[in-house]
């Protein structure tokens, strides 16, 4: 029986929203993002500005375009180094085991010990604040959880037959790691590397939120999530649609892992 | 050709051993069965045979020679050197023995691939023979698919050939009818029985179905409790049984009377 996979394609559609935003946002935007006006501050949602205007003016709309971008890449970058790290750690353990695994994974247990976002800002606040050093800290605070997912992995398939019989064949160990095993790990390293994206995204927004995150004139959705706090009274729609792309863009990935999760299960 | 003596094999995690000194001998050109029930190390044998049994999980005591080359305290490097390239290995489940995310071709080709420095075309003129040798209908087809697309009794073909497509001077046959169907089973034995008679490639046979045994193996050992209570030939062995261990599997070996 087959059955439509829903939670993967209402994913794909409400993440490629915000993604479109994010590329259109690369080459245009409906207003300069940091042009400032006096006489148009918290204007309400309208057809010239949909999402409204803030506290100088400035248009939301273009604001959560280019904010979107921001922690987009951040977001990008910081499960691009965890999940690169973590696959190297992982495979290694689950791989080798004996000390290699003893010591790699106490090290990697030590750094879980901590609440992550809390040891970012520990990071943070040695680098100094901006957007590399945030990539930077989330990044190496988000390699224990990819570098656990994938040594199970690895020492589950480690006694797979397959593995068994290249290592008889005189495969080396790179190859067997890297040919052999790791694209077999991609069914649930897939769903974990959506996942950690969605964290990422929910890290940085804290981080931008707190004020050690991205700097202005840049703009990221957490920044402009705790701006907008100071006036949610006066002009509600600034919070609303900024905190509302957050929570668009969180749904729709988490929909997808979920859904690559059961398209995993259906195929087994 | 391959000679094992007083071998004890002890994983690091178990307070007692897996194999308890065995002596075997296998000469070249020679099917040698090893049969016993599950658990009484026959696999573990193999395993240690193969060198997948490194000193990182398992203690192993004894003298294991191939050749006159000792597999038992060489490097990596020698070990890997011998790995495919002298000996082959068939295993039980032909479903799991593959990589579900590769192609047909290049599993087989693996042992080319690091054993020599063959470039694509000849890797694959060789895979296609070796195929060839293992009967498979449309080496060609077969060479581009997938795992998922392939039969148990044609996967176990397939694995039969990428252990013997550098040719090696021992076949490691681990169970290999075991979880195929009756008539594929048939095939898959006059296969390996043919391979030995045309290459004379030597043959460890690892079995406890003593039928599948009485066809192939010109010699068999009996294993009980990791040590080998009975070895002879095959003949000798079935028709006058020495240990009582063997008289009772003998024994077990249903036959055309309704169970009372």
């Amino acid at each position: 029986m087959k059955r439509k996979n829903t939670s993967l394609y209402i994913g794909l559609v409400l993440a490629g929203l915000v993604a479109l935003l994010v590329v259109v946002g690369c080459f245009w935007t409906p207003y300069a993002p940091t042009a400032m006006s006096g006489s148009a501050k918290f204007l309400a949602p309208s057809w010239r500005h949909w999402f409204g205007t803030d506290n100088f003016g400035r248009d939301i709309f273009s604001r959560v375009m280019k904010g979107a971008g921001t922690t987009f890449f951040i977001s990008l970058c910081t499960v691009a180094i965890g999940a690169a790290a973590g696959i190297v750690v992982g495979s290694l353990t689950g791989y080798f085991g004996g000390w290699v695994d003893d010591v790699l994974m106490r090290l990697n247990d030590a750094m879980t010990a901590f609440p992550s976002i809390l040891l970012a800002l520990v990071l943070i606040s040695l680098l100094g604040p901006g957007k590399y050093h945030i990539i930077l800290a989330l990044g190496l605070v988000f390699i224990p959880s990819y570098a656990r997912v994938v040594r199970s992995e690895f020492a589950r398939q480690r006694e797979l037959n397959y593995v068994s019989s290249a290592r008889l064949m005189g495969a080396g160990n790179l190859r067997i790691l890297f040919v052999h095993m790791l694209p077999n790990t991609g069914p649930v390293l897939l769903p974990a590397i959506v996942i950690g994206f969605n964290n990422a995204v929910l890290a940085e927004a804290s981080m931008s939120y707190l004020g050690i995150g991205v700097q202005p004139p840049d703009a990221s959705l957490g920044y402009m999530l705790s701006e907008s706090q100071s006036y949610l009274g006066k002009a509600p729609w600034y919070a609303l649609s900024t905190g509302l792309t957050i929570v668009v863009l969180i749904l729709g990935f988490s929909l997808i892992s979920q859904g690559l999760r059961r398209r995993k299960r259906r195929r087994c | 050709m391959l000679e094992i003596q007083d071998l004890h094999v002890r994983f690091h995690d178990s307070d007692h051993e897996a194999v308890r000194g065995i002596d075997l001998t296998v000469n070249d050109g020679e099917i040698v069965g090893l049969v016993g029930e599950s658990g009484s190390g026959k696999t573990v044998t193999a395993m240690t045979v193969a060198g997948l049994l490194e000193g990182d999980r398992a203690e192993r005591r004894g003298a294991l020679h191939l050749d006159g080359c000792d597999l038992l305290h060489c490097d990596r490097e020698t070990l890997r050197a011998v790995q495919g390239k002298d000996i082959g290995v068939v295993f039980q489940e032909p479903m799991n023995a593959m990589n579900p995310l590769m192609r047909i071709g290049p599993q087989v080709e693996e042992s080319l691939l690091a054993h020599t420095k063959m470039n694509k075309e000849e890797r694959r003129r060789l895979a296609l023979a070796a195929m060839a040798d293992a009967e498979l209908s449309d080496p060609e087809g077969i060479y581009g698919k997938y795992p998922h697309e392939l039969s148990g009794g044609m996967l176990q073909r397939v694995m039969i050939a990428a252990a013997i497509v550098s040719e090696p001077k021992l076949l490691l046959a681990d169970e290999p009818t075991t979880a195929l169907d009756v008539t594929i089973q048939a095939q898959i034995l006059l296969l390996l029985k043919k391979l030995n008679g045309e290459k004379g490639m030597s043959m460890l046979f690892i079995s406890h179905n003593l039928n599948v045994v009485r066809k192939l193996c010109s010699r068999v050992a009996v294993m009980e409790k990791g040590k080998i209570v009975e070895t002879g030939c095959t003949d000798q062995v079935f028709y006058h049984p020495q240990a009582d261990y063997t008289k009772r599997l003998i024994a077990a070996i249903p036959t055309r009377r309704k169970i009372k």
